[in-house]
């Protein structure tokens, strides 16, 4: 197929033509990603670390709940929150439907299990080697949680990361709850849907290029960051 | 200072988080409507052209939702937009003798056309006669990918079987297939196998991914495809913008609305004829 | 003074000792018993601990040293029996004021410095002043700014000992401190837990190492088998313990 051979060069003078729209595009794609996993990560950490520290009746169900949560179709997350924010549904006089900020709660959903799910066993890897000494000197749940979460801050970049993925890949939840608006609600993969139905596969494979290049950016850095918390034994 | 490690590293998460919220932010100034319509008319770049005009003219930024005519409907009766612009009538009048819908008024035309691969394995190239057509490629057992989606098209399909006595269900899986997708989706999926399609003719044209395929059968009145416009019913749904959505009804039906759904052309070929009357 | 003490408690406090810690004291452990997956582990242990002074737990490997210091500092709930401070049974009240050494030091990962200021902070006063103070007398000033995890084994138990007293304990737990530390750590970390049994600190210790055991202890504790066999003053002890299992064990044997 010529087309590979095309997208990438349609990738790359896509890039670097700094296309105004494409820069919207991009820019909505991590504007959303990223508050997305603010959201999910605050929340998330807290569930992983709860989770991890904590024993209680019904833990182990709660694991089973959350580690199966992390295979929710992006779809129907789409349609459940489509139906809370709905103008028909009980969140509709929000009037959030097609903005920006239903697709940040629709990742946030998307992506909050795998945050949870990921820093529990993060953290409580971490919990088992610290356990007996945090007992020792008595340290409070709460703030055992907290030191937890700052020792394993470097593991756990690794598992926002994995959320962070998860969230600026997925395409059937923002389509719905966004609508693809254009210079709204579209991002880079509700693009990549546009253009690929459009039938132009050549620029819709480029946007996928540009999609992974940012993602390996992202990681790079990331990884970076990791190798010089490992030289330190941060992590 | 292990402090100040805890704070670059915090305030590295800061920043990422309020470069997050510093983009701008969606429409300041909130004179907008949404505009739910099909995936036809999205995917032939009408919209790209004819809504800035319009923006421009009146300062109402008009957000379109382009998703099938089942779904538009749907979306349009929980009150999730303005205006519906879809293209099948019986279901539009349907929405509005129940209430969801002010009035409905025609706006523009193009046709269906049916494309299929070039070694025609049904023989149907050059027909006019569509119930016909649909028939022997029926007969030939030869692969025809559906939208079956519930959408304008897929229901103007649906009508066309129906007038061909072809029982499309005992069929379906065999060589019929229905993708459950968009128009664009169901083209690729058509060129990807061999399959002969029913397509709006704007999407068509626009259509970047043909391959081999032309059209086969076009020109039957029967292929006559009519978008209309409806205000959705403030009654019903006390949030619709009236005034606005009004505003964008009445540029659409008027002389310098449909002049410029004229004017649109793409590869030379104009993609949609108005026909409708301001009233 | 109480005068409630049994006759045998071992009382090895100085005469100018402050004695802040003297109301855990005695230490009563009575008909103590730990079972883990139908096991009998520690089996019926009576023992009394008195203020002040260094007491060394002795025994071969499997014999429960470790778990009963665990017991002591409430980091294992006891199947059977009791263990009273001062008469008081053990809650966080009293935990706070004891600390622990383990064999393997846990280190946060952080640096020297902020491996001190989580306990400092802990017990609610984080000071930069008391943190050096700290870091000088375990020999660690220079490191403060490095990550903890890459210090040495020896250093890294430094800090562990320094860190535990960073909470001015009443008692402190060492369980084998040194086991895996070369000479020089070792003396450095025997000359920092004599400092504290100097101010006060009730220093209870295991250790496998005899030369240890002599240097160290006031009064020595042998266990064999979750059982004590002897508790006696350091002196007697290894001059002629009152077991045969103690001597046989003092003389290089394994005991069964």
């Amino acid at each position: 197929m010529q087309d590979f051979g095309e997208a990438f060069f349609t990738a790359f003078s896509l890039l670097f033509s700094f296309d105004a729209d494409l820069m919207e595009v991009i820019g909505l794609s991590l504007r959303v990603s990223l508050t997305a996993l603010l959201v999910a990560g605050l929340i998330g950490l807290s569930i992983g670390a709860l989770l991890a520290v904590t024993r209680f009746p019904g833990r182990g169900v709660a694991l089973v709940v959350v580690n199966s949560m992390m295979g929710l179709p992006p779809v129907v997350v789409g349609l459940i929150i489509y139906m809370l924010l709905s103008n028909a549904g009980p969140l509709g006089f929000l009037g959030l439907l097609y903005t920006p900020t239903a697709m940040i709660i629709a990742q946030a959903v998307l992506i909050l299990p795998i945050i949870a799910a990921l820093s529990r066993q993060v953290i409580e890897d971490l919990h088992n080697e610290y356990a007996d000494q945090f007992r020792s000197f008595c340290v409070p749940t709460g703030r055992m949680m907290a030191e937890l979460l700052w020792d394993a801050r470097y593991s756990l970049l690794t598992v926002m990361l994995a959320g962070l993925g998860r969230a600026m890949a997925e395409v059937g939840a923002v389509i719905i709850v966004g609508g693809n608006i254009n210079h709204l609600t579209r991002v880079m993969t509700t693009t990549i849907a546009l253009e690929t139905s459009k039938g132009d596969l050549a620029l819709a494979l480029g946007l996928g290029v540009v999609l992974l290049t940012i993602a390996l950016t992202i990681n790079a850095a990331v990884m970076g960051l990791n190798a010089t918390a490992k030289r330190q034994a941060y992590a | 200072m292990t402090t100040i490690k805890r704070i670059t590293f915090g305030a590295a998460a800061l920043a990422l988080a309020v470069a997050a919220f510093q983009a701008p932010p969606a429409q300041a100034d909130g004179k907008s409507i949404i505009v739910q319509s099909t995936t036809s008319t999205q995917n032939s770049g009408l919209y790209d052209y004819m809504l800035p005009i319009f923006e421009k003219k009146t300062g109402i930024k008009v957000n379109v939702v382009a998703v099938g005519t089942g779904q538009a409907i749907k979306n349009a009766q929980n009150c999730d937009g303005d205006v519906l612009l879809v293209h099948a009538k019986p279901a539009e009048e349907k929405f509005v003798n129940a209430g969801f819908g002010v009035k409905r008024s025609d706006v523009m035309y193009n046709d269906f056309i049916v494309v299929g691969p070039a070694n025609d394995p049904a023989k149907v190239g050059g027909m006019k006669d569509a119930p016909k057509a649909f028939k022997m490629i029926a007969a030939a057992n030869a692969i025809f990918a559906s939208r079956g989606d519930n959408s304008g098209t897929h229901k103007k399909e649906v009508r066309l079987w129906k007038a061909a006595e072809v029982d499309i269900k005992k069929a379906s899986g065999e060589w019929y297939r229905e993708t459950g997708s968009g128009m664009g989706a169901t083209l690729n999926a058509a060129v990807g196998m061999g399959a002969y399609a029913l397509t709006d003719r704007a999407t068509w044209i626009s259509f970047k991914n043909k391959g081999t395929y032309k059209i086969q059968v076009e020109g039957d009145k029967q292929l006559f495809n009519q978008y209309g416009i409806i205000l959705v019913n403030p009654k019903k749904c006390p949030k619709v913008k009236q005034a606005e959505a009004q505003t964008f009804i009445d540029w659409v039906l008027s002389k310098d609305g449909q002049d410029t759904i004229a004017s649109y052309k793409l590869n030379g070929l104009q993609l949609f004829f108005p026909n409708g009357k301001s009233s | 003074m109480r005068d409630l003490r049994p006759a045998n408690v071992i009382d090895l406090r100085n005469t100018q000792d402050s004695g802040a810690g003297a109301d855990l004291f005695p230490l009563t452990v009575e008909d103590l018993t730990y079972q883990a997956g139908g096991t009998v582990l520690i089996k019926g242990i009576d023992l009394t601990l008195g203020a002040g002074g260094v007491t060394v737990i002795m025994g071969p490997n499997g014999a429960g040293k470790s778990l009963l210091l665990r017991l002591l500092h409430g980091l294992l709930e006891p199947s059977g029996g009791w263990i009273a401070w001062g008469g008081q049974p053990l809650d966080d009240a009293i935990r706070r004021r004891q600390a622990m050494v383990f064999q393997r030091a846990v280190m946060l990962r952080r640096s020297v410095a902020a491996n001190i200021d989580f306990v400092l902070r802990l017990r609610g006063r984080a000071d930069p002043a008391r943190r050096r103070e700290i870091l000088e007398h375990a020999g660690l000033a220079d490191r403060a700014e490095q990550p903890a995890r890459l210090l040495s084994g020896g250093e890294q138990q430094r800090l562990a000992l320094a860190r535990a007293l960073a909470t001015e304990p009443d008692v402190l737990f060492m369980d084998e401190p040194t086991s895996n530390l070369d000479p020089a750590s070792t003396l450095v970390i025997e000359d920092i837990t004599k400092a504290a049994r100097d101010r006060g600190t009730k220093i209870v210790f295991i250790t496998h190492d005899m030369g240890q055991a002599r240097r160290l202890a006031d009064d020595v504790v042998f266990m064999h088998r979750g059982k004590v066999l002897e508790h006696s003053p350091a002196a007697a002890f290894f001059n002629q313990p009152a077991s045969a299992e103690a001597g046989d064990y003092m003389a290089g044997k394994i005991i069964l």
